[in-house]
């Protein structure tokens, strides 16, 4: 059994853990509040577009003078997975559920015989894929600089990422990234990004005779960029807000381990003090009782 | 008569009322938007959005940077990627 002194500082350092691992939660939860709005005020732009590109993109279809963005490189042999992580850990499995929805994909593709290259964001998750996928990393866009990844990140992210498509580096991509449920909840999620995918159930237009300014396609020319931009900042978004509800959850399980661990450290503690005095009594008496 | 008016940047929704006429900055020169506009969609160069908040009314200065503007059956919405207000 541990000493009394042992055992006295066992239980501090316990304390202490406690005491970070209950700030850190805290300082989740306030974050977790600001992220959460940000992704909701973000939504009206994405969901706008979003509608837009779908009605033209069904419109235009996979003619053959359709926008590369849209209609492919015409081949589906080299894939490029776009996994974005945070940037610090202390947030539960947050980080470990994309990679391991990354892995899996990448698994699959490589299984059918797919060329598969990763282009990664945050700093999280590049040992893990660099050792199951030695020299298969093509590209990374660091976070960790700015405090809070916004559109200009996402801008930059969808330039480098549609400039290799363009030069041929792949043919399909595919965005990998956490969405946000709720605190409790947080889903990996498998999105393509490239080319731009259809939904079914697209609006097919309402009927009305629109109007295109120059025409479908240039519009078409100019928005899927700016629709990869707005998938990516998205994706962010979905990101920040789950890496808080994550880190908020983790925390407070933390908090509430350390607690019972200082029970039980104290209750110990306090059997073994009793046990101390218990014996020194013993040997008093039975000394007293031998004269 | 009003015309329902929404102007949206990734980050948030930057205005949602009703004004009297919207002039828009088209790609291909600019164009007024009033109540009742046939459905048109345009891109947009980098310039000046004028409001009028009511007819006759002094116009209000907004620039947008990297936009796209539709009319709709309901209103006219743009999507800027930044909006500098003034």
């Amino acid at each position: 059994m541990a000493s009394l002194k042992e055992l006295k500082l066992r239980i501090a350092s316990v304390k202490s853990t406690q005491k970070i691992t209950k700030a850190k939660q805290m300082v989740a939860a306030a974050k977790l509040r600001k992220a959460q709005a940000a992704a909701e005020a973000a939504r009206p732009y994405a969901q706008r577009l979003e509608g837009v590109v779908a009605s033209l993109a069904s419109k235009v279809g996979k003619s053959d003078s359709a926008p590369r963005l849209l209609a492919g490189t015409g081949r589906d042999d080299t894939h490029l997975l776009l996994v974005a992580n945070g940037d610090k850990g202390l947030s539960g499995a947050f980080n470990a559920n994309i990679v391991k929805a990354a892995i899996a994909h990448a698994r699959a593709l490589i299984a059918q015989g797919k060329t598969v290259k990763f282009y990664l964001v945050g700093r999280k998750g590049r040992a893990v894929i660099s050792r199951s996928f030695p020299g298969m990393i093509v590209g990374q866009f660091d976070t960790a600089a700015v405090r809070q990844p916004g559109f200009t990140e996402a801008r930059a992210i969808a330039q480098d990422v549609s400039d290799r498509y363009f030069a041929g580096e792949f043919d399909v991509a595919h965005l990998f990234f956490s969405t946000f449920r709720s605190a409790l909840a947080q889903i990996p999620t498998e999105q393509q990004l490239i080319p731009a995918a259809i939904p079914a159930d697209a609006p097919a237009g309402t009927g009305a005779a629109v109007e295109y300014e120059p025409d479908e396609e240039a519009i078409l020319a100019d928005l899927l960029p700016r629709n990869i931009a707005i998938q990516i900042f998205k994706a962010l978004l979905e990101n920040q807000a789950s890496e808080q509800g994550a880190s908020m959850t983790a925390m407070d399980n933390a908090t509430r381990n350390a607690g019972d661990l200082i029970n039980r450290l104290t209750i110990e503690y306090n059997r073994s003090r009793q046990a101390a005095i218990t014996t020194e009594l013993v040997e008093i008496i039975s000394g007293a009782e031998a004269l | 008569m009003a015309l329902h008016f929404e102007l949206v940047t990734p980050e948030r929704l930057v205005l949602s009322q009703d004004v009297y006429m919207v002039t828009v900055p088209g790609t291909e020169g600019d164009f007024g938007v009033l109540q009742g506009h046939a459905p048109f969609m345009s891109t947009i160069r980098d310039g000046a959005l004028h409001v009028y908040d009511s007819n006759g009314a002094a116009p209000r200065e907004i620039h947008v940077v990297g936009g796209f503007a539709e009319v709709g059956e309901n209103g006219l919405t743009v999507l800027a990627e930044r909006v500098i207000e003034d």
